[in-house]
């Protein structure tokens, strides 16, 4: 192979994207957990010698990001670099040296080409049941969370290491799945080897090195490029939300320099007592996920193009908990560190970043068992909803979609075939995305029960119930979650509640904010939001001024079925 | 078959294709297509190709007819007045999609709208669970109500798609009898016929597509068939489905979402039959034109087949941004990279190719139509591998100074190249691309390319086939005569089939025979049906095949069944089968975990027409050359030296051995160092790997 390496190296690059790409997708056809097959809550990359990330793969969820592109260091410090043989694979849930939560495992495995070490393939994945109390923010420490696997080797020389297997089946309520999911993760990084090693073949290449430094040299001085064209400036953001029991504030600094973005955010709550605390690989994840779609979105997620962006917090804020803090609902403040960071970008880049949003997933667990008197198995059922996202400064707001995170819901005819659960309701709320020049986007109705002869816990992992999302320049706020049950009884937006047989859960996510003075929104957008019934004609009149006469014009010529 | 003259017609975005074959002897035109009434030009290239065989359409005994037009309705949002009606509380499911965006790293990103605004959506109070038992009666009379509401509304259509209809029809059969007896006039499509599987957004999402498009489809084919008889085509026409078989027209009008992605199904039919004559197992199709490429795994000369598709992307070609459509379709991947695919360099100093094409006008900058940014046929044109003198058979010359402007200024100024290494550049990436994509294609099936020969047709793929086969490691590559018209000539070789399937939900654990071999022969019943309409004498073949996986994993692994194992399953066959799929597509198997069945499908088809075998060539003799020429050949990276030969002007037997090129008036076939090729008896040119030298 004569080609000559500027062009081969153009090759070689999209090769590695395609790699990981193609590692991450045998995860998501082999893993057992929901969140990983159904939100694509998994990630996959590919390091050369020195630890240093050369390619990810775009996954569902942006709190990999930097978590991924430290980890590798870690296992080489950990394992030694003279103790890493070819068919070696090594493993972690750590929270602070992996990817936040005892829930994701990553898995590294070194790769070698002709029997030298070339370089790593690490991948991460949510498994299903990590044991302690079980997925949710009831624990007080990381120890009742689940059981914790330091960097060690899960395969040495090729040899699984089997008292780590029975000690983990021992540990967890799903055991068949947990190792399952360990071997799919095993599986993965060596259809990445595979790859790599054919590419290595077809370009007679011995080592990473030239095309390394090729990525790694074109990534950086391109953001480099995208930065230093931004104002040298500083400013400060903040978002308040609900918290578990008290108020969270969420503060930041951010700075512009002409080589580097830091976020800094002294000033931050400090640890909770439940575990909703975030270890700050997670919070660097989401804040350097949050810079690069303002600032870099084509830049492609590697060591340079991420090591301009720099995060720092006060040891034992709620975002940067140290052990042994609990942090297995990290992603509920992780998720509104973007809406943070943007309330500081946006007094730097105007008319750049949208208004707040719904932020953190909707997300809740329901713990099916036969009521008292009925036969039944038990199940666990876990659901991914979305609330509205922000208006931007030019479009409305996404109804019902995921920002920052990018997972997907489950159908919910899917979700009825895993429990006894009843899904009766889940559609589009109007009236909740905030007013303004531009929408902020739907949250949505959902009503939650289970089959007759079933009762069930429903884990709550909700925020802005009473802090809904906030509005930009004269937008107006999004609607706040709501949560109760039919028969009247009060609900908590966090935490494990119980639901009798024939109750529901009522639901009401939230709404993304307005962007922008409602009375500047175009009148045809309001006209056509009231056919569609996007927003009431209550709101068309008080929001945004439309005549008495004019609404009752546009629901006649609904219901003539005169509108397109 | 007796029928000794058949016609097959293609209607795609720019051409109509027809195709006319008497025994062997094929004729074909182009025509271009004539949008407001797409059966204009069927007629005229009817005439013509009836006129260069010397006989009148009445002589025709069958027509196969395939179309764009169903696609283009959706893309286009071309459809009738249509409504949906659902169950209460799931009126948004079309709209809100997956939740998620398929672009995570645009602050601005827009989403498709749905086929349906909101308000032509409606509920109705009733429920069934998920074993189909029912927790709402469906009241008649809210029925009626609902009807009598809509009645002044002037819908043309009604989608009906229930929650979990396709475990229990009765509800959306009420609907549907209601909806008759209220509003005669309207066409009425059901999710529990239309595509009875699991997934609310992809079932409802088919259903409201068919019911959007059936009034149009309806029509242009009733007129179609008006048209032909007039002008003497008295003869049956059957349509092309996605699945690659053919279908009656009356079955076409009601199910027209099957219709989608007709004319790609053909192109991959044209693949198989050629598969068949040569006698190959593992084919990998390459179809190459101005804006996409689509490429298909056809395994024992059958294509792949799938049962969700996506159409309508409005994102860069971008998975997720178009709208699901769950019928059985053949699995092909399409990507943005054709001749006009446009290049340009990144924020990282990377050439990029695609999906953005420069279309016919303005077109490459080489047209000299006033196109300033370089295109793949730019590239092609530098490197040595298109004559600027004699392009589209003489009829255009091409602008080499404008061409080399535009690599130099949008590709070699930033990246310090000259024109001709801009040109590589593009060459390599857009060859990368499409690499990359058949790579994880034949990843995700398991299939190890190497072990396959690629099948080229499509004006720009014999331009760069070879190229692919260098990077995939494919040693031989064949590229058909009448390759333009591939897709009307697969018309022409496609079977009478049809696919039913049903998601039900069977684990191993609970299997039960009995109700398992009753749902496979109701799948079966229904889907001889519709092959039994067309054709009322062959034998039909039917093929089984499950959908498993292990309970607890979101994605199936395909089955196919025998006859036998059909027709007295048991689920320890069943479990092994599943066990040696897995474990060959992720080297291991999953211990103690159940495995479950998620979705039944039977195929019905009458038997492929046999293929005659192509008497391959022995005997070799030196191609008259009738030319030099100079291509440049990225694997050696220079230009060689070689010969160009006029493809009219070969004969079989004729051996190439030098690098160079084949021209003929549609395309140019590329040979580089590493290849040899011979004329087969049939036309194809058939490329391989120099035997090493001694």
């Amino acid at each position: 192979m004569t080609t000559p390496l500027a062009v081969a190296y153009q090759v070689m690059w999209n090769r590695l994207i395609s790699v990981v790409e193609e590692q991450a997708q045998a995860l998501v056809r082999t893993a057992f957990s929901t969140s990983v097959r159904e939100a694509g809550d998994l990630s996959a990359g590919v390091y050369n010698a020195d630890g240093l990330m050369l390619a990810q793969a775009v996954t569902g969820t942006p709190g990999h990001v930097n978590a991924m592109a430290d980890a590798v260091a870690h296992f080489i410090r950990r394992i030694g670099r003279d103790n890493i043989c070819e068919g070696d694979v090594y493993i972690t849930n750590d929270p602070w040296e992996g990817t936040g939560h005892l829930h994701d495992i990553t898995v590294v495995t070194p790769s070698f080409h002709n029997g030298n070490h070339v370089g790593f393939f690490a991948c991460t994945a949510h498994v299903v049941d990590i044991g302690g109390r079980g997925f949710g923010a009831d624990a007080a420490s990381v120890y009742e969370e689940g059981i914790y696997i330091p960097i060690m080797k899960f395969a040495d020389r090729g040899a699984v290491d089997q008292t780590l297997i029975h000690m983990l089946r021992g540990n967890v309520r799903e055991p068949d799945q947990l190792i399952g999911d360990l071997y799919a993760l095993a599986t993965c990084n060596e259809i990445g080897q595979r790859r790599l090693a054919e590419m290595m073949d077809e370009f007679a290449l011995v080592d990473l090195d030239g095309i390394g430094a090729f990525i790694l040299d074109n990534s950086r001085r391109a953001t480099l490029e995208k930065i230093a064209a931004l104002p040298q400036d500083s400013a400060d953001g903040g978002m308040t939300i609900d918290g578990f029991d008290t108020p969270i504030d969420l503060r930041v600094k951010l700075t512009i320099e002409k080589d580097r973005m830091i976020c800094d955010f002294a000033g931050t709550s400090g640890l909770d007592k439940k575990g909703i605390n975030v270890p700050l690989v997670y919070t660097k994840a989401y804040a350097c996920y949050a810079l690069k779609c303002a600032v870099a979105p084509e830049i492609p997620n590697n060591a340079a193009s991420l090591a301009p962006f720099e995060v720092t917090a006060p040891v034992n804020s709620i975002v940067n908990a140290v052990h042994p803090a609990p942090v297995a609902l990290r992603h509920i403040i992780g998720h509104m560190i973007p809406d943070t960071v943007y309330d500081a970008l946006d007094k730097i880049l105007p008319a750049t970043v949208p208004a707040e949003g719904a932020g953190c997933l909707c997300n809740f667990q329901v713990s099916l068992r036969p009521a008292p008197g009925h036969d039944g198995v038990r199940s666990e059922v876990l659901a991914f909803n979305s609330g509205g996202a922000g208006a931007r400064a030019t479009v409305d707001g996404l109804n019902a979609t995921a920002f920052p995170s990018g997972v997907m819901t489950m159908p919910i005819e899917a979700t009825e075939h895993t429990g006894p659960v009843i899904i009766w309701r889940k559609e589009l709320r109007p009236d909740s995305g905030g007013a303004g020049q531009f929408r902020g986007g739907l949250g949505q109705y959902m009503e939650v029960g289970a089959t007759k002869g079933y009762e069930f816990d429903f884990s709550a992992m909700f925020d802005r119930v009473g802090h809904p999302a906030r509005g930009r320049r004269g937008g107006e706020s999004g609607g706040p979650t709501t949560i109760s049950r039919d028969d009247g009884a009060a609900m908590q937006g966090k935490g494990k509640q119980f639901v009798p047989d024939g109750a529901r859960v009522i639901l009401g996510l939230p709404g993304g904010a307005g962007y922008g003075d409602a009375s500047a929104r175009d009148p045809e957008r309001v006209k056509r939001d009231l056919t569609r019934g996007y927003i009431s004609a209550q709101s068309a009149m008080d929001d945004y001024g439309l005549s008495e006469q004019t609404v009752a014009a546009i629901l006649d010529a609904v219901a003539k079925g005169e509108t397109a | 078959m007796q029928h000794n003259i058949r016609l097959g017609v293609d209607i795609g975005g720019t051409f109509t294709d027809v195709v006319l074959e008497r025994g062997t002897a094929q004729f074909s035109t182009k025509v271009l297509t004539t949008y407001a009434a797409p059966e204009d030009a069927i007629i005229d290239g009817m005439h013509q190709v009836c006129a260069k065989a010397g006989i009148a359409p009445g002589a025709i005994s069958q027509i196969i007819h395939g179309t764009t037009l169903a696609t283009n309705a959706l893309i286009e949002r071309r459809g009738a007045k249509t409504a949906l009606i659902t169950t209460e509380g799931f009126r948004d499911v079309i709209e809100m999609r997956t939740e998620s965006r398929f672009e995570q790293y645009d602050l601005n990103l827009q989403l498709p709208e749905p086929l349906l605004p909101r308000q032509h959506r409606f509920t109705l109070s009733e429920r069934m669970d998920a074993q189909g038992n029912v927790l709402i009666p469906l009241e008649r009379a809210d029925v009626e109500a609902l009807a009598d509401q809509i009645a002044p509304m002037g819908f043309e259509s009604i989608a009906v798609g229930l929650i979990h209809a396709y475990l229990n029809d009765s509800h959306e059969q009420m609907i549907r009898e209601v909806l008759a007896e209220k509003l005669p006039n309207v066409m009425v499509s059901i999710s529990s016929e239309v595509s009875p599987q699991m997934r609310e957004y992809e079932r409802f999402n088919t259903t409201v597509a068919n019911a959007y498009i059936k009034p149009l489809m309806k029509s242009y084919l009733g007129r179609l068939k008006g048209r032909l008889a007039e002008e003497g085509a008295e003869c049956p026409i059957f349509l092309m489905h996605s699945g690659g078989g053919i279908i009656s027209l009356e079955s076409a009008a009601e199910f027209p979402v099957r219709l989608v992605e007709s004319g790609p199904a053909g192109g991959a039919v044209f693949a198989a039959n050629i598969a068949a004559r040569y006698g190959l197992d593992k084919v990998l199709s390459f179809d190459m034109g101005g804006t996409t490429a689509k490429i298909c795994l056809i395994k024992n000369q059958t294509p792949k087949t799938s049962r969700v598709f996506e159409v309508a992307r409005t994102y860069r070609f971008k998975k997720g941004s178009g709208m699901p459509i769950s019928i059985p379709v053949i699995d092909m991947v399409e990507i943005g990279a054709g001749g006009g695919s446009l290049a340009h360099v990144d924020a990282m100093h990377q050439i990029r190719v695609g999906p953005e094409s420069a279309g016919s006008e303005p077109g490459p900058a080489c047209y000299g139509r006033g196109g300033a940014r370089p295109a793949v046929t730019d590239a092609d044109l530098i490197l040595g591998r298109l004559d600027a003198k004699d392009f589209a058979g003489g009829t255009m010359t091409l602008d080499r100074t404008a061409c080399e402007a535009a690599l130099k200024s949008h590709i070699g100024d930033t990246l310090s190249m000259d024109a001709r290494e801009a040109a590589h550049g593009l060459s390599e990436v857009v060859d990368e691309n499409m690499a990359n994509a058949a790579r994880v294609h034949a990843v995700e099936n398991g299939e190890d390319l190497s072990e396959y020969t690629m099948i080229a047709f499509g004006g720009a793929a014999p331009l760069h086939a070879a190229r692919l086969c260098e990077k995939l490691g494919i040693d031989r590559l064949l590229v058909p005569p009448g390759a333009g018209v591939g897709s009307a000539i697969g018309f022409l070789r496609a079977p009478f089939s049809f696919e039913a399937n049903r998601s039900v939900y069977i684990r191993l654990a609970d299997f039960d025979p009995a109700a398992i071999t009753a749902l496979l022969a109701d799948l079966q019943g229904e889907a001889t049906g519709f092959v039994r309409s067309c054709d009322a004498e062959s034998p039909i073949l039917s093929e089984f095949k499950v959908y498993m996986r292990y309970t607890g994993q979101g994605w199936e692994i395909p089955i196919t069944l025998t006859e036998e194992q059909a027709q007295n399953p048991d689920a320890a066959t069943f479990k092994q089968r599943f066990e040696d799929e897995y474990a060959k597509l992720f080297s291991r198997t999953v211990a103690g975990m159940d495995i479950e069945i998620t979705v039944w499908s039977v195929n019905a088809t009458t038997p492929p027409e046999p293929a005659t075998r192509t008497k391959e060539v022995i005997t070799r003799r030196t191609a008259v050359i009738s030319g030099k020429c100079s291509v440049f050949d990225p694997a050696h990276d220079c230009f060689l030296h070689g010969y160009s030969y006029d493809r009219t002007r070969l004969a079989p037997g004729d051996h190439i051995t030098f690098p160079g090129k084949i021209t003929e008036p549609e395309t140019t076939i590329i040979i580089p160092g590493s290849r040899q090729a011979v004329i087969q008896p049939d036309g194809c040119v058939d490329i391989t790997v120099k035997e090493p030298a001694q």
